[in-house]
């Protein structure tokens, strides 16, 4: 009995009227992840650098929050990549022989460049709090008390002069770290979008506009997320504090700051316009010049993707969320409700261009149907189904809950530099 | 001599990245093969397809299958046979089971009966890689494990391909799949451990009509090049750009 032969992308593809023999959906739901994920961070980033660099004051609560939530989507976003390679345990290659004319090869030089600048902006910001750890812990009993204690000293990387002049030097260096940063979280993600935008063998991924797209999507969701997790976080401490009923430190408690969430509405919403006026610029130009590839795009826009394309991700998504943020009288639920949907509206997109894109054949005479494997039945339908979409999405949550122990990037008393 | 700490880190640096670099990255190639590698080659392997002598018969794919281990009953292939059939109504019904492998037998496109009667024309297309010029696959493969050798033809390293899939991707003629067994990238490369040796490749050998010859366009007495360079033939696809060198008699303007 011969051993069954598993051709890549058979699992989950239904093909339709004439397609190539050896195409499939090579690139699934993992391919959805990465787009998405690193677009959560780099829009994370912008929304803590409208504080450092921009001075936007309002968002100072929830930019120091997005700066250290950044760094807990950071590794998150190389993760799908990670579990769609055929061969993962070659992942370090496109650092050691970077093959220059692909747009993949810089990833790894671009990912350090940013995973550095967002590590020091950190440590300039909370290097005060470094250090004002290890000499609170200096004479605390208990062995768990030594070790944290221990982890700080580390983390001060041994600069223990917290002097007004050194102090002053550290604000100055996260501010140049995060004026640096927002064009490198750009490059990040709009060079994601070059990926797709430079294949020109794939009619609806060809598109000059798809980088800029990209990051403007990118930004809507990252201030969505960091928004919504921001809001979560702090209505529960509030919930819990009420709770146990302590009557002092009930009268602090402020609730998510609606000046803070006004502000960052504000900028999510004209992102969200940018972002939408790039898609629908795309679209009539496709649907105006109609090129050869139109009949197909077409059809799968208006046909067997017109549920995802304008029912979920344009309507849903993005219009359904532009009105409940825009009309007035809006409340905290209402907004929580329409950042979940702006979320899925930009999932929706990632998804639409990467499944979208391979919904049709190459020769312009068949469909390709993806059929995301539920329950897994090998390490394949696992990583590229599902469950390994939701491990990725769950792993910046736990991340963020260690980091946090760490750097209290939602405390009030701890404000850094 | 004294040495400050940051002195001292800068040296432990530069030593430690200096001792890492490792001997392997250096490649010590003969003289012989430094010559070859900077001349032009005397080969430019090319490919002619004719079209009117297929009759679909799909010993190509089967000759090419076993030859190049591609697990025989895996849907996906190397070379392959598309049936075109044209009705009165001005559709075009295509197919290519199993890449045609077990030949057209049967009137069924796709458990679908055409009224022959109905039939304007009907014709097959052999498909292979295009061995372009300007391949897209090169040009994004993150790694350089797939490369263009200097006669013309695009290789697969199997030992460096990391399987990310964007050569797949970017190949606009669907010749590229991951290879069951080594799950990495694979492709036609018209044998290049036979024609390297003096031989045809096997889908050529084994093709009893002639619809399928090897070429080299750097040899004007080439009896193929001369019907490349003399008749009227035709590629697929140029409007991507890939100078692709695959050549066609009797291209229909239904063929995808």
């Amino acid at each position: 009995m011969p051993e069954e032969i598993i051709v890549h992308g058979m699992e989950w593809t239904i093909k339709e009227l004439f397609v190539y023999p050896n195409e499939y959906i090579y690139w699934s739901i993992q391919i959805v992840m990465y787009p998405y994920m690193t677009g959560l961070v780099a829009g994370a980033f912008v929304l803590s650098s409208l504080y450092h660099v921009f001075g936007q004051k309002e968002l100072k609560e929830i930019a120091q929050f997005s700066l250290v939530f950044s760094l807990a989507l950071l590794p998150v976003a190389a993760m799908p990549l990670l579990l769609h390679l055929q061969q993962p345990t070659r992942a370090m290659e496109p650092l050691l022989t970077p093959h220059f004319t692909s747009a993949i090869a810089a990833f790894g030089i671009v990912f350090t460049t940013y995973a550095l600048i967002v590590l020091s902006e950190i440590w300039f910001v909370y290097r005060e709090y470094f250090v004002a750890q290890v000499h609170a812990l200096k004479d605390q009993p208990g062995l768990s008390n030594a070790m944290t204690r221990m982890v700080y000293r580390v983390l001060t990387i041994g600069a223990y002069d917290v002097s007004a002049d050194a102090l002053r030097v550290d604000k100055k260096a996260a501010t140049i770290l995060a004026a640096i940063g927002i064009p490198v979280a750009c490059f990040l993600h709009g060079y994601a979008g070059f990926i797709f935008g430079s294949v020109k063998a794939n009619a609806l991924w060809m598109s000059p506009l798809m980088p800029v797209i990209f990051i403007m999507s990118a930004v809507v969701s990252g201030i969505a997320l960091c928004m919504f997790t921001y809001i979560v976080i702090m209505e529960w401490q509030a919930f819990w504090r009420r709770r146990r009923g302590s009557a002092e430190e009930a009268s602090e408690i402020k609730g998510a700051e609606i000046e803070t969430i006004n502000k960052a509405t504000r900028y999510l919403l004209g992102f969200l316009i940018a972002a939408i006026s790039l898609e629908m610029l795309d679209l009539i130009f496709r649907g105006y010049t109609a090129m050869k590839s139109w009949d197909i795009l077409r059809s799968v826009m208006y046909g067997k993707d017109f549920v995802n394309i304008f029912v979920l991700q344009y309507t849903l998504g993005n219009l359904v969320p532009f009105v409940l943020l825009i009309l007035p009288g809006r409340t905290l639920k209402r907004t929580v409700l329409a950042l979940l949907l702006v979320l899925f509206g930009v999932f929706m997109m990632r998804w639409n261009v990467v499944i979208g894109g391979q919904a049709f054949s190459l020769s312009f005479s068949g469909y390709m149907h993806y059929e995301i494997p539920i329950i897994p039945h090998s390490l394949e339908t696992f990583k590229e189904g599902l469950f390994g979409a939701l491990t990725v999405i769950a792993t910046p949550f736990v991340l963020f809950w260690v980091i946090n122990k760490f750097v209290p990037s939602l405390r009030r008393d701890v404000q850094g530099s | 001599m004294t040495c400050s700490r940051r002195d001292f880190l800068k040296e432990a640096v530069g030593g430690t990245l200096a001792s890492a670099l490792p001997l392997s990255a250096f490649v010590f190639i003969t003289t012989d093969e430094a010559k070859a590698a900077i001349e032009d080659s005397k080969v430019r392997w090319a490919f002619l397809v004719d079209t009117t002598k297929c009759v679909g018969c799909g010993l190509c794919v089967k000759a090419c299958k076993t030859e190049n281990e591609i697990p025989y009953d895996a849907a996906v292939t190397r070379t392959w046979v598309e049936r075109y059939v044209i009705t009165k109504d001005g559709e075009t019904h295509i197919d290519s089971p199993m890449g045609g492998r077990d030949g057209y037998t049967t009137d069924l496109i796709r458990d679908e009966e055409i009224d022959p009667e109905e039939i304007d024309k009907a014709f097959f297309v052999p498909k292979l890689c295009n061995q372009c010029d300007n391949p897209a696959c090169v040009q994004v493969c993150p790694v350089g494990a797939t490369y263009q050798t200097n006669d013309g033809i695009v290789l697969v390293d199997r030992d460096w391909c990391i399987g990310c899939g964007y050569c797949i991707m970017a190949c606009p003629y669907g010749v590229r799949f991951f290879h069951p067994e080594h799950k990495v990238a694979d492709k036609c490369n018209f044998c290049y451990h036979r024609i390297s040796k003096g031989m045809q490749p096997a889908c050529v050998e084994c093709c009893s009509f002639g619809a399928r010859r090897i070429a080299n366009l750097r040899d004007p007495d080439d009896p193929v090049t001369k019907i490349i360079t003399t008749e009227r033939v035709a590629v697929l696809k140029d409007e991507y750009g890939t100078k692709p060198h695959v050549f066609y008699i009797g291209l229909d303007a239904n063929v995808r």
